[in-house]
């Protein structure tokens, strides 16, 4: 079933950070997702055209430079006019800059309206674990 | 002596070549005004002067046609996102020969469902969704098409997860409805040639009888394509070659006309410098464009706007009063030929300015991103910098006398450097004009149709 499930992957903003994409691209592959991964320097529109198309389950944003929290603020409002009220956001890397609390950084990002977030280091399969309990698709993985 | 009778019924001129398939040599050219009312008149008085040229009537053995004439093939593309399914729609119909009437995203308003009813596109391409993403666009516009009064057919190469359902509703409300592969299958892989393939098709069954091309059945086997999508054939051919004859590689062709101004370019267009990332949708390996505002003649005063007086009195070496004052000349008089050094001088400006905005607007771009680690080029569309060829067809290019620098305003500028345009490129003419021709020979003799084409090439 997961491989009707479509997830949107890119790397906001002006972040060239390539390889944990791929990384990510082909863990969500090998985890029976399709990908519609829109690599580096994308845009908050590129991420909302691609799920529009595609109809994605999710869209996955990665930030690795420090500047992910200007970049991703009105990323679910615009999801939400173009008819995507439902999609889940997850966002994840280093999201802000210098050592600041998980905690508070987590919240802002969950106040901008991501259902996860995860900080630097984390695993590809925890997030996928988290995807696939999002979607209800838990049973599968076990 | 094998010769074949190739057509072409533009909107101004039907143009007659007689082709000899084993020496792929041009013998006869002739051309007539185009009877618009009565499509075999000025089709007759072209054969018959070209068979006065070659000293009787002789045993062709292939008799084909190509036409734009009466508005040629008229589309409407419908997609979802208007970069991406819809931009795809938009490349499938161009690439088929067609004149895209207009593109639409999203949801169908009503207004726009009367709009496109008075338009009249002779088919409508509808695109929308991935496989297996969005279905509820491609289902509800299929839904207004089906209520709508438009006669169009209708070519479905959206989503195919919801492609049968939408098909079913245009057909149960009697609408001509044919099934593609989607345009755009995933995200970054573009699928036009199912679509142009049936594209193709609809043209043949149904808009050749609807033109009154069909009762030119006498003179011809056929009126095969759309002039563009047989000058795109014969871009491709020349690229690619066939089994037996090699091809040129990778070629840009501008072909400059009265009303027009169409570019096709057959290469990947990938960027050929490294550190640049790629944007946007994967454009085609054989694309065209065309710029309806480019012209030499209807289109004149449009392409005066287009350049601007600075341009325009600059690509002429005169003052800008001057050049309006040809534009408006020429747009009185399409049949006009320029006479004297002055009016050869302006149409040569007219031009080298439709050839410099018609392949600006076909090349691809760079943007630059400023990133912590510095300035990130990202390119939009083709690169064409590394483009070896650069083919001029059309009128004014084949008859000049000097067709060089006419060409060379497509060439890169150092001024604009974000614009990928080629930087050097051999320069070479169609000088029989026969491109289209070429086209539609290589439906029947593609061997001999590329040895014609790369013979007639002149080499600046």
């Amino acid at each position: 079933m997961t491989e009707e499930k479509t997830v949107v992957l890119g790397v906001i903003g002006a972040d060239v950070h390539a390889v944990g994409n791929r990384i990510l691209a082909y863990a969500l592959a090998q985890a029976g997702f399709k990908v519609a991964n829109i690599g580096v320097l994308a845009t908050r529109e590129e991420f909302i055209n691609a799920a529009l198309e595609t109809d994605a389950a999710a869209i996955w944003v990665s930030s690795l430079y420090g500047h992910g929290e200007l970049d991703c603020r009105g990323l679910r409002d615009q999801a939400a006019e173009a008819g995507l009220e439902r999609i889940l956001m997850y966002v994840g890397g280093n999201l802000v800059v210098g050592k600041q609390d998980w905690a508070g950084v987590e919240k802002r990002f969950k106040d901008m309206g991501f259902d996860r977030v995860y900080p630097p280091g984390t695993m590809p399969g925890r997030a996928i674990a988290d995807l696939m309990r999002d979607l209800g698709l838990v049973n599968e993985v076990d | 002596m094998a010769l074949a009778l190739l057509m072409d019924i533009g909107s101004t001129y039907t143009k007659a070549v007689a082709l000899d398939l084993e020496k792929a040599e041009v013998t006869a050219a002739a051309r007539a005004p185009t009877t618009v009312q009565e499509i075999t008149r000025g089709l007759a008085r072209a054969v018959s002067e070209l068979e006065k040229q070659l000293g009787g009537r002789p045993d062709w053995c292939h008799r084909l046609a190509c036409s734009s004439a009466a508005g040629g093939l008229k589309m409407v593309a419908i997609g979802l996102v208007p970069g991406l399914t819809a931009k795809a729609a938009r490349w499938a119909a161009l690439g088929a020969g067609a004149r895209v009437l207009k593109v639409y995203a999203h949801e169908l308003a009503g207004r726009e469902v009367t709009e496109i009813e008075a338009l009249k596109p002779d088919i409508i391409l509808l695109a929308g969704g991935t496989d297996g993403g969005n279905r509820r666009v491609l289902l509800h516009n299929a839904g207004r098409l089906a209520d709508s009064r438009c006669p169009a057919a209708v070519i479905l190469a959206g989503n195919k997860a919801a492609a049968d359902e939408a098909a079913s509703l245009l057909a149960g409300a009697g609408k001509d409805v044919r099934l593609a592969e989607n345009v755009l299958p995933e995200l970054d892989r573009l699928n036009v040639d199912p679509a142009r393939q049936l594209i193709r098709q609809v043209f043949l069954e149904k808009i050749i009888h609807a033109r009154g091309l069909d009762r030119t059945q006498q003179y011809l086997e056929g009126v095969l394509m759309p002039t563009p999508a047989a000058v795109l054939s014969a871009a491709e051919l020349l690229a690619r070659g066939t089994a037996e004859e090699s091809g040129l590689g990778d070629l840009l062709v501008v072909d400059v006309g009265g009303a027009t101004t169409d570019v096709y370019s057959i290469c990947s267009g990938q960027p050929t410098r490294a550190g640049v990332s790629l944007k946007g949708l994967p454009e085609p390996y054989a694309k065209r464009t065309v710029e309806g505002d480019l012209g030499m003649r209807v289109s004149a005063p449009a392409l005066y706007e287009a350049a601007g007086p600075r341009l325009a009195a600059e690509a002429a070496g005169m003052e800008a009063a001057a050049v309006r004052h040809y534009v408006e000349l020429v747009h009185r008089e399409p049949f006009l030929l320029p006479a004297g050094e002055t009016q050869w001088r302006l149409e040569t400006a007219l031009a080298v300015l439709a050839v410099r905005l018609a392949v600006e607007r076909h090349a691809g771009y760079l943007e630059t991103f400023w990133t912590p680690v510095g300035a990130t080029p990202v390119q939009h569309g083709k690169d064409l910098t590394a483009m070896p060829l650069l083919i001029g067809t059309g009128g004014v290019i084949t008859a000049h006398p000097d067709p060089g620098p006419l060409l060379s305003a497509a060439l890169y500028r150092e001024a604009e450097p974000h614009r990928l345009l080629p930087r050097a490129p051999a320069l070479a003419v169609d000088r029989g004009y026969i491109l289209a021709a070429a086209g539609l020979l290589a439906e029947v003799a593609p061997d001999a149709a590329l040895r014609a084409a790369k013979k007639n090439l002149l080499h600046l």
